[in-house]
């Protein structure tokens, strides 16, 4: 097994017991991004070459000095025998939307590629704290607008480490790309409609949307202040509790990160999923669109693989122990992507009207006369069209005249979708499901510029991780199988508010009784 | 599952009259201070109608009048909410550092052409 292989948890155990150095952990890790990552995004990337499209491209920016300081820290408390944390010398990545003080915190576009953060992100923060090695930013799609990452400025974006003419998913396709090529076990992104989770089910990876106000949002740079979480992404699901439990908690400078205590979530990881209970929903084992001819929904059944790794995992749950109950009622999941079109794009409006060309991040290089005329070029030119197309819809369904027909509805209808959850997962309900299991997307990775540039088209992929985001619970999506054209499939579990553990604990106990199971075995195919 | 996704989007261009006509198009950017180009502006224009579209599904809902705003997902109750912080003044550290970031500064203000304006008398 090569040092690129090992779990975040045996690493630190490893560095913590001076086995292995984080040094030379890093040298793996900067060696592995040498050989499949390619050349990182910039602005002016020009055509791809073919050598180009075989590549990872995770990386905005390599911040390898920076990692070596680390590093060599990390390896001199070792031995003077000081502590240590629980990520000592566990490599990173950070998906480009968070700030690192004095490095490039670009979101992926031209309007802040000049922008070097003056503070460090909370969650970054306590990850380095706890010993993690920061190797670098990493792309996505600009200011996290997309489920391809392909919207990035900086090109070229991320592909598929399973098949390179694929992406990752997205928005946080640099980060779960890098986890799957083995460059680092662990990447910090964030999930606003499924920005998380979708990737990891793309890559064949474990992502975690927290709870909101789970995870401080302080330097996260902001796209939906009510729907963004920060979350981890790791190659199994021991990582991500790990890593959930050094990041989680209240923050002075988050007053909507929550203050409830942080349980001990790798204590809980081994008990097992006997006596809980599991649900199933008809409503997540379809997509649903809007019908051109009728005005009424068209219905259509997900591809049958993806139902069926689905179900394989609940028979493999139920074998554990677990009590699965089927048919449960999730009645207003199909209202999740319009209700998100509205709520997603009047937050991305009013978030995104700071960048002017006057504080920070691009000015103009044109001509201009007065403030407006700078604010319209410096706004025009540094914006890509994915974030117009936002602020544009988000002006448009918060005006005065519109707002009742669209914006009240939509959080109206988020009260419903919410409803959902509080109903099956109610102790006194009829249900009292523990968590519900679902496929995690409506597809396997679709091909680079299949969807790019179609914005309906591609909001659709994120229509089973957005509930979750409108209601604000936790959802994992963990590795469900490989689907016949070589890609992975996820599986999706939700729980209730907080309870993340849950989702760790079922998580596990499915990795474990499918350890042995002949898709675990395949590779990524920039590793074989 | 994408080719017929495909189809339905497509289809979706066509369909209802454009919500968003060229001159409402133009009022939101002058709103949002942007200027684009005739290409752009037809691509944004079309993506716009086409998710409106999308939207339309909300007005089928069947909202109950009783059914409150949820303007977050998870409950903010008192005993999860930090309080409210202490009112004292807390200095940036490194105020130059923030400084540094502007793309046009003397004596420690930022500089911005001229604001339109009218002189009253």
């Amino acid at each position: 097994m090569t040092l690129m292989e090992l779990s975040a948890f045996e690493i630190a155990q490893r560095v913590r017991q001076g086995d292995l150095s984080a040094a030379e952990v890093l040298d793996a890790a900067l060696a592995r991004i040498a050989a499949v990552d390619g050349r990182p995004g910039t602005l002016d990337a020009g055509e791809l070459t073919e050598e180009d499209k075989q590549k990872v491209h995770a990386f905005i920016t390599l911040t390898a000095d920076r990692a070596r300081e680390q590093a060599e820290a990390v390896d001199a408390k070792v031995k003077a025998g000081e502590p240590v944390g629980p990520l000592a010398g566990v490599p990173l990545t950070v998906k480009d939307i968070f700030t690192v003080k004095d490095t490039p915190s670009t979101a992926a576009s031209k309007i802040l590629a000049n922008f070097s953060a003056p503070y460090t992100a909370s969650a970054v923060e306590r990850l380095e704290a706890a010993g993690a090695i920061t190797l670098g930013k990493v792309n996505l799609d600009e200011f996290t607008y997309g489920s391809s990452s392909e919207s990035s400025a900086f090109q070229p974006s991320p592909r598929n480490p399973w098949d390179p003419s694929r992406v990752p998913g997205g928005s946080s396709g640099g980060s779960t790309a890098s986890v799957a090529a083995g460059e680092a076990p662990l990447s910090l992104g964030t999930d606003t409609a499924g920005s998380i989770r979708q990737p990891a089910a793309f890559c064949g990876v474990v992502g975690l949307k927290p709870t909101y106000g789970r995870v401080s949002r302080y330097g996260l740079i902001a796209f939906g202040s009510s729907l963004d979480c920060p979350g981890p992404v790791s190659r199994d699901v021991r990582d991500a509790a790990l890593m959930l439990s050094v990041m989680a908690g209240a923050d002075k400078r988050d007053s909507t990160a929550a203050t409830v205590a942080v349980p001990d979530y790798l204590a809980s990881l081994e008990q097992g999923v006997n006596g809980l209970r599991i649900g199933l929903s008809p409503d997540y084992m379809q997509i649903t669109f809007p019908d051109l001819e009728t005005g009424e929904l068209v219905r259509q059944a997900l591809p049958e693989e993806i139902r069926a790794a689905t179900f394989h995992a609940a028979e493999v749950l139920a074998k554990q122990g677990a009590e699965i109950v089927e048919d449960v009622p999730m009645p207003n999941t199909s209202y999740g992507i319009p209700a998100y079109f509205v709520i997603s794009r009047v937050e991305a409006a009013s978030n995104l009207h700071r960048y002017d060309g006057v504080k920070y991040g691009y000015r103009t290089t044109s001509e201009y006369h007065e403030l407006r005329e700078l604010y319209r070029k410096s706004r025009a030119e540094g914006f890509g069209l994915q974030p117009k197309l936002r602020i544009l819809m988000g002006m448009y369904v918060s005006a005065a005249q519109y707002s009742e027909q669209y914006y009240a509805r939509a959080l109206k209808v988020r009260s419903m979708i919410r409803s959902d959850f509080e109903n099956v997962f109610n102790v006194d309900g009829a249900y009292k499901l523990d968590a519900l299991l679902t496929p995690t997307t409506p597809t396997t990775a679709f091909k680079m510029a299949d969807v790019y540039g179609d914005s309906v088209l591609m909001q659709y992929a994120d229509q089973l991780t957005v509930p979750a985001n409108h209601a604000g619970i936790p959802g994992i999506s963990v590795p469900g199988g490989i689907a016949a054209d070589g890609l992975p499939i996820g599986i999706q579990l939700l729980a209730p508010d907080f309870m993340e553990e849950t989702l760790f604990q079922v998580g596990h106990a499915y990795e474990q009784a499918t350890a042995d199971e002949a898709w675990r075995k395949i590779k990524p195919m920039v590793l074989r | 599952m994408i080719d017929k996704m495909h189809t339905i989007s497509m289809l979706l261009d066509g369909l209802m009259t454009d919500k968003i006509t060229p001159e409402l198009f133009e009022h939101l950017v002058e709103l949002g201070a942007f200027e684009f180009n005739p290409e752009e502006a037809d691509y944004l224009r079309r993506e716009l109608n086409k998710q409106l579209k999308v939207v339309h599904q909300l007005e089928a809902v069947p909202v109950g009048e009783d059914v409150p705003l949820a303007s977050h997902g998870v409950p903010y109750t008192a005993d999860i909410r930090p309080g409210l912080r202490e009112d004292v003044w807390d200095p940036c550290e490194n105020p130059a550092e923030i400084l540094a970031q502007a793309p046009q500064v003397e004596d420690g203000y930022i500089i911005v052409p001229d604001i339109p304006h009218t002189k009253l008398d």
